[in-house]
């Protein structure tokens, strides 16, 4: 039994959920290798020697692996899925767009999202934007499964025996799929899902600029700033800032939830951080009833307090 | 041009209904519970029809699979604008991996020239089903999409990824899953509904695609999330400050 976990990172450093990734993996049968895949990646490399638990690193350098497709990616994991019966990656917007490309072409069913494993082949995993947890029992002999990493703690630096390294042919780039720019949201904040204090804001922010308040609040506390789909659609903020169901998850020691009404796309995700702080001018908002500190004030008076008395 | 997209759509339970857990533990309770188009599909269909009105693409079939009653959201995507529909029938609940190899062989008998789908539906939340379709097909995919440019026969499309946006050009056909900044889905209008009546919509039964069905999963249970402990509401920011600091110990 061995496990094979996709290293998604950005040729300099392994991303952060992939560690969580690895604490998954660890709770599972067998070896653990890491597939590490790039351009001149030679630091994401060594930094995956370090890594507790890792016994053996696929390491594919190429040009084309520079932004890898999944069109690409799901080639080279398929050469080498025989060997593995679980295949996993972090529930990122990575693991998502190809993780399941992965599954079709071994012709299993992927298990999404999993935030508990029971058994080898037995997972927990959130449904109907968490208001219900599925206990799933895959009958695959290959398991694809796509990891919630806020549910599972990060392996550390080990002072094991160092991994063997295989050197792997990269496959040849397909051509119908080129990533042809990005637009990368710049920040010194610390990484939104991986953030032990996170300050989000709504469309109760009423503007772009009005998040300056909550960025002057982020600065004291060393936060990340995130936001609802409410304050993204109206372009306060980026897409990537945006919090729930169907953006990101975080589960950091605080959060605080400035201005939201606390649908439950974005309750979705968000519920499970430690302490929640809900500020909020209505007294009847259903973010209240999951915040362990709630204060009915108006924002525009309070946050900036909170910030001074800091 | 293209001369034809394909938008496969579910019918969901509702995004404002909160779901409840039977007490057997056997799934949600879905009975008498308001349905509608998985809304990441409603901006697939809108997608594809301003697509058609720009004149980059000439007809709109829209497909589902499940029981009769999924009917009634294929006449949703007719009544918004779609041309043509297709009901796969089946009543069992299939997996992902099954969608996909049921709408692989529609595409294949129907040649899509491009496949506009939602990025997850909020009912199982699995994420799946167009990264699956696009791999089965052999064809290149670009999910999250926030925007979507057509020239010849390329696709430039840009993603919703989580460090910003990322733009891929594809050469189609291909597959495009959906996110919500793409564009703000019509409503649907009571006329277009009668004339929705009169599309065509051609019912197909699953079985006779020759799949093997057989699940992959089994559900072992469904049970409610873990309950977060009541809070208080407190009176000043002082003392909010205070019991972040002393009580909690998340500040210092
Ligand atoms: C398919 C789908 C997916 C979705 N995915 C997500 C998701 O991933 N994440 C997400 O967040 N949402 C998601 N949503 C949207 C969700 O349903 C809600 O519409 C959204 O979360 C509302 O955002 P909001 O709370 O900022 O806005 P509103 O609901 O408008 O709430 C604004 C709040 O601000 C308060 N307020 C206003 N002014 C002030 C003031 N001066 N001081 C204090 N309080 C003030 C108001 O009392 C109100 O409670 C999704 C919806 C759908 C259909």
């Amino acid at each position: 039994m061995t496990v094979l976990v996709i290293a998604e990172n950005d040729n300099q450093l392994i991303k952060p959920a992939v560690l969580n990734t690895l604490g998954a993996a660890s709770q599972l049968s067998g070896d653990t290798h890491l597939l590490v895949a790039g351009s001149n990646a030679g630091s994401v490399l060594e930094q995956a020697r370090k890594l507790a638990g890792v016994t053996k690193i696929l390491y594919a350098d190429a040009g084309h692996f520079e932004n890898p497709v999944a069109e690409d990616l799901s080639r080279l994991i398929l050469s080498l899925a025989s060997e593995y019966e679980h295949i996993l990656a972090p529930a990122t917007s990575f693991g998502k767009n190809l993780l399941p490309r992965v599954a079709a072409l071994i012709d299993v069913a992927q298990i999404s999202d999993i935030v508990k494993i029971e058994a080898d082949d037995t997972f927990v995993r959130p449904i109907y934007a968490g208001n219900a947890m599925a206990k799933i029992k895959s009958r695959d002999k290959t398991k694809v499964i796509t990891v919630r990493a806020t549910a599972f703690e990060s392996i550390m630096d080990g002072n094991g025996a160092a991994p063997v390294v295989e050197n792997l042919e990269a496959v040849s780039p397909s051509e119908k799929a080129v990533v042809s720019a990005q637009e990368l949201t710049k920040t010194e904040r610390p990484e939104l899902t991986s953030a032990s204090v996170v300050v989000s804001g709504g469309r109760g922010m009423g503007s772009g600029e009005n998040f300056d308040i909550l960025e002057k609040l982020a600065d004291k506390l060393g936060a990340a700033v995130g936001a609802s789909r409410a304050a993204v659609d109206s372009g306060y903020v980026p897409n990537d800032y945006q919090v729930g169901q169907t953006g990101k998850v975080v589960a950091p020691e605080l959060y605080i939830a400035v201005g939201i009404s606390g649908a439950i796309q974005h309750l979705a995700g968000m519920k499970d951080s430690k302490v929640i702080v809900a500020i909020n001018k209505d007294p009847d908002a259903p973010i209240f009833s999951v915040a362990d500190y709630g204060l009915v004030a108006d924002l525009f008076e309070a946050i900036p307090e909170i910030t001074e008395s800091l | 041009m293209i001369m034809k997209i394909i938008v496969p759509i579910k019918r969901v339970v509702d995004y404002n209904v909160k779901v409840r857990v039977k007490s057997d533990k056997s799934g949600v309770e879905t009975a008498n519970v308001k349905m509608s188009m998985n809304p990441f599909d409603e901006i697939a269909v809108e997608e594809a029809i301003r697509l058609r009105e720009a004149g980059k693409a000439q007809e709109i079939l829209v497909i589902t699979i499940g029981t009769s009653a999924a009917q009634e959201t294929l006449r949703t995507g007719l009544a918004l604008g779609a041309d043509r529909a297709i009901h796969v029938e089946t009543a069992s609940a299939l997996e992902p991996i099954n969608v996909a190899k049921i709408l692989k062989k529609v595409v294949d008998q129907e040649k899509a020239g491009l496949i506009i789908m939602g990025k997850q539906a909020i009912d199982d939340d699995s994420n799946q089903t167009g990264q699956m379709l696009a791999a089965l097909l052999d064809w290149p995919q670009a999910t999250f999409a926030s925007k979507v440019e057509l020239s010849g026969d390329q696709a430039n499309v840009t993603r919703e990824i989580d460090g910003g946006l990322e733009t891929v050009t594809l050469t189609m056909p291909a597959v495009i899953t959906t996110d919500l900044r793409l564009n703000e889905p019509r409503y649907v209008t009571l006329p277009n509904i009668m004339k929705a009546k009169k599309k065509p919509l051609d019912t197909i039964p699953a079985d006779s695609f020759n799949l093997d069905f057989d699940p992959r999963h089994q559900i072992l249970e469904v049970s409610e999330p873990p309950e977060r402990g009541s809070g208080i509401v407190v009176e000043s920011v002082e003392q909010l400050v205070d019991k972040l600091k002393n009580e909690a110990k998340v500040i210092q």
